[in-house]
């Protein structure tokens, strides 16, 4: 690419030629972008294999390795959900476990999967990988924090994994950790296991607030020439929103995971009222219970818009490129992106209708969370209208964002149900519940990493994937992921309870028992079919096709590093300049059906290209 | 410090130039180091923090049925004979606000590269801050002397105790970070790395003054929350 810059005559034109638009003459001076207000970034380059592989400070190799630790945790979570699968359809082959086993699982499967493999994936791994390349940026502007940040993480993992090993096993409370009965004795893994989870998530709070910090900074102060926040691919929007939401979210759960250890071990009564036990006064009194679920919904709520918004941003540029049109209606994109992260600090205590709050705050909630369907429909619509007379082009990475679409559609307006208090409340923690969040943070966010993982693979290792692997994987995972969670919303209606190890003497023992095998199996099937995208990377690294420089024809800066997969330092010895937003394709009068991000205005001045 | 100047940009005054900031390429907060951007900001997520903190202590103070203690006994210290409501709080906190106060002059003069007034400046605030440390590390063991635990006290609600070691032992712990990095910048700028352009241990980059007022703004900062604290736990 260095040959552009050459062609970019008006690098050194001074302010004063700059900007007579009234003419409309070709006139270098349209190309004219002021010089760099920061100086080069320094950069430590590794000398061992130890400080390029291990403790690395490039932020490409550190998003490989969140992305693969945070596999790592899914996968757990996904062997999880499986025993928990055997247990409701197939209890007579699931004879090893017990109830507490079945706690444990239910626990740790939604904590592995919401804090440890969505959030760490997302942010962690698309953000470090695509932040500093997208905008234009050497490196994270902290290589070494952001070093650390990971290490944090990766300790944080081992903390969480080492509570299966732990006497009494991992805590056993349900994801949300609701006190008093957290801590408690006849709770599974009261002892260690809770210990260890709370530890383990202090660690993974510290060491996101380190990533965090590196993520916006990036954002805000290292953008290169002429990258203006308006001209940012939306996944980077997503993902810088999301990180604002994470750092001002996460430290409601850092305090509540301390006072929790303080109430655990040192037997404070943050969170504990009076109990009696067998007839015995416990040392506990005088705390509040619901004050814990407040300060939890206050990070949890914001935490489902941390995994929801980039996908958000990172699905609107998929489709754009692969349906070559921009995105419709980008600042109306970048608005929604904005005003749902600050609207969803608004709306925690819709998770807490049935906890006996006053109505009047229910009311309040209900009316905030229904009003965050407003842009998260604007989305919806632009990504439709994105695809609208498209060139689409039906290949694996638009598949997933197709998937995407739909799921999202179906688990939002299952949202609406529960957004409604007097809806919500013969619904609360049925199946239902669980079909829906499964749909719209589950499922959702999980096609548009598999779509990002197909669209982004030859950028990061060179080589293209497997398109015929790939939709076997597609096609197995969505068809098996609806026979999963659609019928759990049946499950849901006739009051079928979540949570529950088996269904005892209740009717749903026999008018479940049909429904529950089936998506037994078919939970099975999606969680093998996984499996085929491992091998796809595994065959793709061994034997797959070498993938030429930019190969979907992408504009933005990611795929137009000096080399491919690019090197410490990205952009070889000259940033790039920017002149235009990521979306420029299929633009009237362009040669190309596609304008990179780099082109000057005056290379394409007989086009209509958008004003940005 | 300086208004920054910037090539080709036209920095304008209120709420124009921070659109026009916004608006513009490169970098939002105009002039401003890295390393400031990211101290503001993590400040700021630090402020959530204690936020939750003490809104959990108005509330777990609003919900125990069992009488609060009251405060100027409890914190009450004996001066010749007279319990003074306080006393030992007024000079704990009289000393963080000084350090602050030397912590700002130890800035002005690193911009100045003034390298041994900025050192002197940057030890005394190092002491004050040791100072602070000391005096809440002496009013723990008085309290804990007259039988307050986290899990219980003589005086009241169990809950006193608890929100007390918890959220002055959060804010002991900053201090206790600041101290130790005010003494290794003060190591630093006695030592002249900045002049020399020594690399950082750690990050192996080459270090400015502007590490100083980084610190400072963490300084501050801290102190700032205490004067929360105070409000909180000593006056209400």
């Amino acid at each position: 690419m260095s040959d552009e810059y050459d062609n970019n005559k008006s690098y050194q034109a001074q302010s004063s030629e700059v900007m007579d638009g009234s003419t409309g003459s070709v006139n270098p001076d349209i190309d004219y972008v002021r010089p760099s207000e920061v100086g080069e970034q320094e950069l430590y380059h590794p000398h061992s294999f130890i400080e390029k592989w291990v403790f690395c400070q490039d932020a490409k190799v550190i998003g490989v390795q969140y992305f693969l630790t945070a596999v790592f945790t899914g996968v757990v979570g996904l062997i999880l959900s499986w025993l928990m699968r055997l247990q409701l359809g197939f209890p007579e082959l699931a004879g090893f476990m017990t109830a507490e086993h079945y706690y444990q699982f239910v626990t740790m499967h939604g904590m592995i999967m919401v804090v440890y493999f969505l959030t760490a994936l997302f942010l962690g791994g698309f953000g470090n990988y695509l932040i500093p390349l997208m905008v234009g940026a050497r490196d994270m502007v902290f290589p070494y924090v952001n070093m650390l940040s990971f290490w944090m993480f990766f300790v944080a993992v081992a903390v969480l994994m080492a509570s299966f090993f732990v006497p009494g096993g991992p805590t056993g409370a349900g994801w949300t950790l609701y006190p008093p009965q957290t801590i408690l004795e006849g709770t599974p893994g009261a002892g260690m296991g809770i210990l260890l989870m709370l530890i383990s998530l202090s660690l993974f709070v510290i060491g996101f607030t380190m990533g965090g910090l590196n993520y916006m900074i990036t954002i805000l102060q290292a953008r290169t020439r002429g990258m203006t926040l308006m001209r940012m691919p939306l996944t980077v929007w997503g993902i810088f929103t999301a990180t604002v939401l994470a750092m001002l979210a996460f430290p409601a759960l850092l305090v509540s995971a301390i006072m929790m250890t303080l109430d655990k071990v040192l037997q404070t009564s943050f969170f504990m009222p009076t109990i009696l036990k067998a007839g015995e006064v416990l040392e506990y009194g005088g705390g509040s219970p619901i004050l814990f679920q407040h300060l939890f919904w206050f990070f949890g709520h914001p935490e489902v818009y941390i995994v929801a918004l980039p996908a958000f941003g990172i699905v609107s540029d998929l489709i754009s490129v692969h349906a070559r049109k921009n995105i419709f209606g980008y600042r109306m994109m970048v608005w929604a992106i904005v005003g749902i992260g600050a609207l969803s600090f608004f709306v925690w205590a819709h998770h807490m209708y049935v906890s006996g709050m006053n109505p009047w705050f229910g009311f309040f909630f209900a009316t905030t969370t229904l009003i965050i369907a407003v842009p998260t429909a604007m989305k919806v619509y632009n990504w439709i209208l994105t695809l609208w007379r498209g060139n689409i082009r039906i290949n694996v990475v638009m598949l997933w964002c197709l998937g995407f679409i739909v799921t999202f559609v179906n688990g939002g307006i299952t949202g609406i149900f529960l957004g409604n208090v007097s809806v919500d409340v013969p619904l609360s923690d049925t199946y239902f519940v669980i079909a829906h969040f499964h749909m719209v943070m589950g499922i959702a966010p999980l096609m548009v990493i598999m779509g990002a993982v197909y669209h982004w693979f030859p950028l990061v290792a060179g080589k293209m994937l497997d398109e015929g692997l790939g939709k076997w994987h597609f096609w197995i995972t969505f068809l098996g992921a609806y026979s999963i969670y659609f019928p759990m919303h049946y499950l849901g209606f006739i009051g079928v309870p979540r949570r529950y190890f088996e269904m005892y003497d209740s009717p749903y023992m026999t008018s479940a028992v049909g429904m529950n095998e089936f998506i037994s199996i078919a939970a099975f099937i999606v969680g093998a079919a996984q499996f085929i995208l491992i091998f796809n990377i595994i065959k793709t690294l061994k034997t797959g096709k070498k993938a030429e420089q930019n190969p979907w024809k992408a504009n933005s800066l990611e795929w137009y590093t000096s080399t491919v997969p690019p090197e410490h330092g990205n952009f070889g010895d000259r940033l790039p300049v920017v002149h235009r937003w990521p979306y420029d394709f299929s633009v009237p009068g362009a040669k190309e059906d596609y304008i990179p991000q780099t082109t000057a205005p005056s290379e394409v001045i007989h086009t209509e290209v958008e004003k940005t | 410090m300086s208004e920054p100047k910037i090539d080709g940009f036209e920095l304008k005054p209120g709420f124009k130039g921070m659109a026009s900031d916004t608006a513009s390429d490169q970098t939002m907060f105009k002039g401003v180091h890295w390393g400031k951007a990211m101290m503001w900001i993590f400040l700021l997520s630090d402020t959530f923090v204690f936020s939750c903190f003490l809104i959990s202590y108005m509330k777990g103070r609003g919900s125990t049925p069992v009488e609060w203690p009251n405060p100027s006994e409890v914190f009450a210290l004996e001066a010749f004979g007279v319990p003074v409501p306080l006393l030992l709080i007024a000079l704990m906190t009289f000393v963080l606000i000084t350090s602050s106060g030397t912590m700002a002059i130890a800035v002005k003069y690193g911009y100045e590269k003034n390298r041994k007034m900025c050192g002197w400046l940057l030890l005394a605030t190092a002491l004050g801050g040791l100072t602070f440390v000391g005096m809440q590390a002496y009013e723990w063991s008085k309290l804990i002397h007259e039988g307050v635990r986290p899990w219980e006290n003589p005086f009241g609600a169990a809950q006193f105790g608890s929100f007390f070691f918890m959220i002055t032992g959060f804010h002991g712990f900053h201090v206790s970070i600041g101290v130790i990095f005010l003494f290794i910048y003060t190591y630093k700028v006695f030592a002249g790395h900045y002049e020399k352009g020594k690399k950082g241990w750690f990050t192996k980059l080459k270090g400015d003054y502007v590490e100083i007022e980084i610190l400072g703004l963490y300084w501050h900062f801290v102190d700032l929350v205490w004067v929360f604290i105070f409000a909180f736990f000593y006056l209400w």
